[in-house]
């Protein structure tokens, strides 16, 4: 389980958040829903060593570290494919750059067989990023992160840059995929319908300084029908909460 | 290119070769000032059993300071990129010794390297090391952050990242500092042949020149020219070669259309 105690982070006079604390439980998906500027992407900086916290502890299976690099994968909004390697190799990207990976590669490869099998990408493999759609490069995004083969996955905004139902369909392999995988999963997202579709706990977050206002476990299981008067009711709190929050920064 | 891309240039050059051969014919020009352009081409090719051993030696110079400029250019570049703090002191260094007219030191390189090839392998690595230097290191530093941060989450150390990042991610502005370093690099072997050599084009034009064997010395800038086209045209081709993903966007591209 991942743990974040007391991380406070300020640019200049501006506190970002102060003494914020999150705990993840193991094997499940939680999203953080927040309004724009209100930290979130400064808190997975912080997570991921681009940026570091000025106080306050990251633990992850009960040992301090400095970031999560070599702990977990992560995804986000671009696809971050190197144009100059194919998809496959792309994908096989987190195997190759551990040390003395290459005795793996042969599993490696097997597995990423399969995963492009199950995402749809098969006989792509040899395709440049350049020669094929949005979707389809995050879609082997997606098949990148997998091969990190870590317990944890960090996700910012993975599906925002897709088109609707690109979306959908890539939401639903995100569900399938952390199924079978049994991650751990963070994921920032701005889409409350994504969060209600994803999430086993949903946070929401107030912004300056960024602070957890409210936790939702929608308890209906996967895949959800959003007619349920649950999600109706959860989805009227998160909007009218982010709107008073919204009005707060400009305010 | 296109045959047709190449028709504009194409005519220009005719065009400008008619009018320069119509002008020393027409004006009566001597050729030891001026000869004509087909007095030229004929020299430089009749001339071909005099002028290549000259050419050998120039050429072998040029390919010197370039191997040696790589060898040196790419670990300081890889080595400034790995250690800023070692860049900010070493980057004044570096500008402050392109200020230094290189030409004025090709004297002081034959009283110290003697009027062998080695002198004027030095003028050429000389110019050729900086371009190569700073292309390639500004070429590293133009990663983007979020792929570095990528590739620490997945655990790369710098030699693992700067093997499957930076040094692609660098390639296409290494080539271009390198296909300016290339060109120029003549400039510096032919410039130290002058100051004092036994041999080379540099040298060659030199004596002909005392000797008003004016189309020759024209032969010789000829060569010369040819030889830093093919060096240019080598590391575009390399350059090809290396980078393929370049041609691949750009079938892709035509195939859109």
């Amino acid at each position: 389980m991942l743990e974040v105690q007391g991380l406070a982070k300020s640019f200049g006079l501006q506190a970002i958040f102060k003494n914020f604390s999150l705990y993840l439980p193991q094997g499940r998906f939680t999203v953080l829903v927040g309004p724009s500027g209100c930290g979130k992407s400064t808190l997975f900086d912080c997570l991921t060593g681009m940026v570091c916290p000025d106080q306050g502890r990251i633990v992850w299976q009960g040992n301090a570290t400095a970031h999560l690099g070599g702990v977990a994968a992560y995804m986000q909004q671009k696809d971050m494919l190197l144009p100059w390697l194919t998809l496959g190799e792309n994908a096989l990207l987190p195997v190759q750059a551990k040390p003395r990976a290459l005795k793996n590669m042969k599993q490696a490869k097997e597995k990423l067989a399969r995963i492009f099998e199950k995402i749809g990408l098969t006989g792509f493999q040899t395709h440049y990023p350049d020669q094929v759609s949005g979707g389809m490069r995050q879609r082997c995004a997606l098949a990148r992160t997998l091969m990190f083969d870590r317990d944890l996955v960090l996700l910012d905004e993975p599906l925002s840059a897709l088109d609707a139902i690109t979306r959908r369909e890539l939401q639903g392999l995100l569900l399938m995929l952390q199924k079978e995988f049994g991650k751990t999963v963070l994921m920032i997202t701005h889409d409350i319908e994504e969060a209600l579709t994803l999430a086993d706990d949903i946070i929401l977050l107030g912004s300056a300084p960024m602070a957890i206002l409210e936790r939702f476990q929608p308890r209906a299981s996967k895949p959800r029908d959003f007619s349920l008067p649950e999600f109706m009711d959860i989805k009227a709190r998160i909007l009218s909460r982010l709107l008073t929050e919204k009005e707060k920064i400009q305010g | 290119m296109k045959w047709s891309d190449m028709l504009f240039p194409s005519a220009l050059i005719l065009g400008i070769l008619v009018l320069w051969e119509a002008f020393v014919r027409v004006m009566n020009i001597p050729a030891f000032i001026l000869p004509p352009p087909s007095a030229i081409g004929f020299c430089a090719v009749i001339k071909a059993p005099l002028i290549w051993p000259h050419a050998l030696t120039t050429a072998l110079e040029i390919i010197l300071g370039i191997v040696i400029a790589l060898g040196t250019a790419i670990p300081l570049a890889i080595f400034m990129f790995a250690r800023p703090g070692i860049e900010k002191g070493l980057s004044p260094f570096l500008v402050a010794s392109q200020a230094v007219p290189v030409f004025a030191l090709a004297p002081l390189l034959v009283i110290w390297l003697g009027y062998g090839i080695w002198s004027k392998v030095f003028m050429a690595w000389v110019i050729i090391f900086f371009p190569i230097t700073v292309s390639l290191l500004s070429g590293l530093k133009s990663c983007d952050p979020d792929f570095r941060r990528l590739f620490t989450l997945m655990g790369a150390g710098f030699w693992m990242k700067l093997r499957l990042l930076y040094w692609p991610w660098a390639l296409p502005q290494f080539f271009s500092g390198l296909k300016v370093g290339v060109t120029v690099a003549t400039i510096g072997a032919v410039i130290g042949e002058w100051v004092g050599a036994q041999k080379g084009l540099g040298y060659l034009m030199i004596q002909s020149n005392a000797r008003l064997n004016t189309e020759l010395v024209f032969a010789c800038i000829l060569w010369l020219s040819a030889m830093g086209l093919g060096l240019w045209a080598l590391v575009g081709f390399a350059e090809k070669r290396i980078m393929t993903w370049k041609n691949n966007s750009f079938i892709k591209r035509k195939d859109k259309q």
